[in-house]
């Protein structure tokens, strides 16, 4: 019995043993001088145990009495984390090391949160959901004040601490209603006691505070204040880290609590989840535009996406939530491509956030250039680029739910939202000419990994990679 | 006869004080990491009695889970909150404020 249990939670455990044998090791030996070679080990690992999970099959297999939930719509989103989070790695690597941030602990807390978000995307129940989240988000406190001599990174730190720890007790505390009020914890028990049609009042209130202490994780818009500090104070690479594999826990876990404790009472967190989506796709698309540091436009950036990927949420049905997976898998695409370029951005071996270092980059390199132009229309949902492909994808789930009104103000953010994209396509194409451009240092990493995002950009459309089955099939898992 | 009710009561007491602490406060960020513990802590009661009402031991489980969970939170806070007393030199609130926002 334990034994089948184990042979479930097998990758979960095989991260968490790698994390403590690599602390242990990296302490007792060469400690930071061994910090690049596990950085990438750290990812070889990650990406080994995401082709093993991918290859696992379409079995759903529950563990310790349905705590934990080995399902096709959690190997979807185990993959798409496990492999954002190793190309972070990877990219991260010349950065911190050329300012003398690399160390052990970098890549082992980046796994210990890894494990964090494969326990939640694959909760069962309260007590699993709350752990995973826990895990993770203790990790990433810790890395986003990982510059530990710089005031930003370290009141970065403090800020996602303190309002992190208060998104926790909000969950929790609805996490103690739900159960007083079903007598269970699990979600399998909670669905059956919150029954057809409106759910009982105190589960009500459970799940409202449930969904403002995920709403905080994804960081929608009205608890989004800690986005654009927390992006710009943390290291570059960390922050590339917040942007991607995070979201996309935070989302399926989500999607899990709605689906499989909610599933039948839609009717009662519908209009929540599509206020939220509609007031982030809005607040990120206006306040972007004053900025003039890329890492809070991105924050901003990343509130309006995650506005959009809600919005399949919102629908309420497998193809919303199919959709929501699609646009996460693409956005975090997207985003790597595009962080791979700030890593890049440096003025005398210093890096620089300001938008106006970008100006005339097109003259001093053309194919950065061109790569991050067809991000950015990417981003911005420009068709025939994919991230067009992702909006159109939500927007349909939104209008098939007869959220028209959704669609619609959908339509309008990314309207909106699209002039501070083009802004910085302007500042590179037609700026005005400086004197001290960026470095013109060669980073190939970097370079290519911002080149291979923006060709996926383009040769996706052909088929998406074949990601719109595999998103049905772990909607269909997930929605029934 | 003090009853279920009144244990709730307390515990949303609790919790609110704490995030009132977390919001008014202007003084301490320590008074930070008192009021989230104070939440935190406020759900344990919620959880123990709903358990000891239900007959069910989940929520105890569950409680246990939150203490260890809390003392990790905490001592992470306190090892962000001397890092950065050591680069600012003060852990006032209002001098959370290098970035904007």
């Amino acid at each position: 019995m334990i034994q089948a249990d184990l042979n479930i939670i097998l990758p979960e455990i095989i991260l968490s043993v790698y994390a403590m044998l690599a602390l242990i090791g990296a302490v007792y030996t060469s400690q930071d001088k061994a910090a690049a070679m596990l950085t990438y080990l750290t990812a070889i690992v990650f990406a080994l145990v995401a082709f093993w999970i991918a290859g696992a099959g379409q079995a759903t297999n529950i563990a310790f009495n349905g705590m934990f939930i080995d399902d096709g719509f959690s190997r979807f989103a185990k993959v798409t984390i496990l492999l954002s989070a190793a190309a972070v790695l990877v990219m991260s690597q010349d950065y911190m090391s050329r300012r003398g941030l690399l160390k052990f602990e970098y890549p082992i807390l980046i796994a210990l949160a890894v494990v964090g978000m494969m326990v939640m995307v694959s909760a069962g129940d309260l007590m699993s959901l709350y752990m995973g989240l826990e895990l993770q988000s203790l990790a990433l406190y810790v890395v986003a004040s990982f510059r530990r001599d710089s005031v930003k990174s370290t009141e970065a730190g403090m800020k996602y601490f303190v309002l992190g720890a208060l998104s926790s007790g909000l969950l929790l505390y609805g996490a103690s209603l739900i159960y007083g009020f079903a007598g269970t914890t699990t979600f399998s028990g909670i669905i059956d006691a919150a029954g057809h049609g409106p759910a009982p009042i105190g589960l009500l209130i459970g799940l409202v505070l449930v969904i403002s202490g995920l709403a905080f994780k994804i960081s929608a818009v009205p608890f989004h204040m800690w986005t654009p500090d927390v992006y710009e104070g943390s290291p570059t690479p960390v922050t590339a880290f917040f942007a991607t594999a995070p979201k996309v826990a935070a989302l399926a876990l989500f999607a899990r609590v709605m689906h499989d404790a909610f599933g039948h009472n839609v009717g009662d967190w519908q209009q929540v989840i599509a206020l939220l989506s509609v007031l982030s796709m809005f607040l990120g698309a206006i306040a972007a535009i004053g900025q003039t540091n890329i890492k809070r436009l991105m924050a901003y950036s990343s509130i309006a996406h995650m506005g959009f990927a809600m919005m399949g949420l919102a629908a309420g049905t497998a193809y919303g939530v199919q959709s929501m997976l699609v646009y996460v898998a693409i956005y975090v695409t997207m985003n790597i491509g595009t962080f791979a370029f700030i890593m890049s951005m440096e003025k005398d071996g210093q890096p620089v956030t300001d938008i106006s270092a970008l100006n005339m980059l097109s003259k001093t390199e053309p194919t950065k250039a061109i790569a991050m132009l067809v991000l950015l229309f990417s981003l911005a949902g420009v068709p025939p680029m994919v991230g067009f492909f992702g909006k159109l994808y939500v927007l349909r789930a939104a209008f098939d739910a007869g959220l028209v009104w959704l669609a619609i103000l959908g339509v309008i953010a990314s309207v909106i939202g699209a002039y501070y994209y083009l802004r910085l396509v302007y500042f590179m194409y037609f700026g005005e000419d400086q004197d001290d451009a960026l470095d013109r240092r060669s980073a190939p990493l970097l370079t290519s990994v911002l080149v291979a995002s923006a060709i996926i950009m383009v040769v996706g459309v052909v088929n998406l990679f074949g990601i719109e089955g595999a998103a049905q099939m772990a909607a269909a898992t997930l929605v029934n | 006869m003090i009853g279920l009710e009144h244990y709730l009561t307390v515990a949303a007491m609790l919790f609110v004080i704490g995030i009132f602490g977390l919001f008014l406060n202007r003084k301490n960020v320590i008074i930070l990491l008192m009021s989230i513990e104070l939440m935190l802590l406020s759900v344990n009661i919620n959880l123990v009695a709903f358990s000891s009402y239900a007959g069910d031991l989940v929520g105890q489980i569950f409680t246990l889970f939150v203490l260890t969970v809390a003392a990790a939170e905490a001592a992470i806070g306190l090892a962000i909150l001397v890092s950065f007393f050591r680069n600012r030199g003060t852990i006032a609130v209002e001098d959370v404020n290098v970035m904007k926002g």
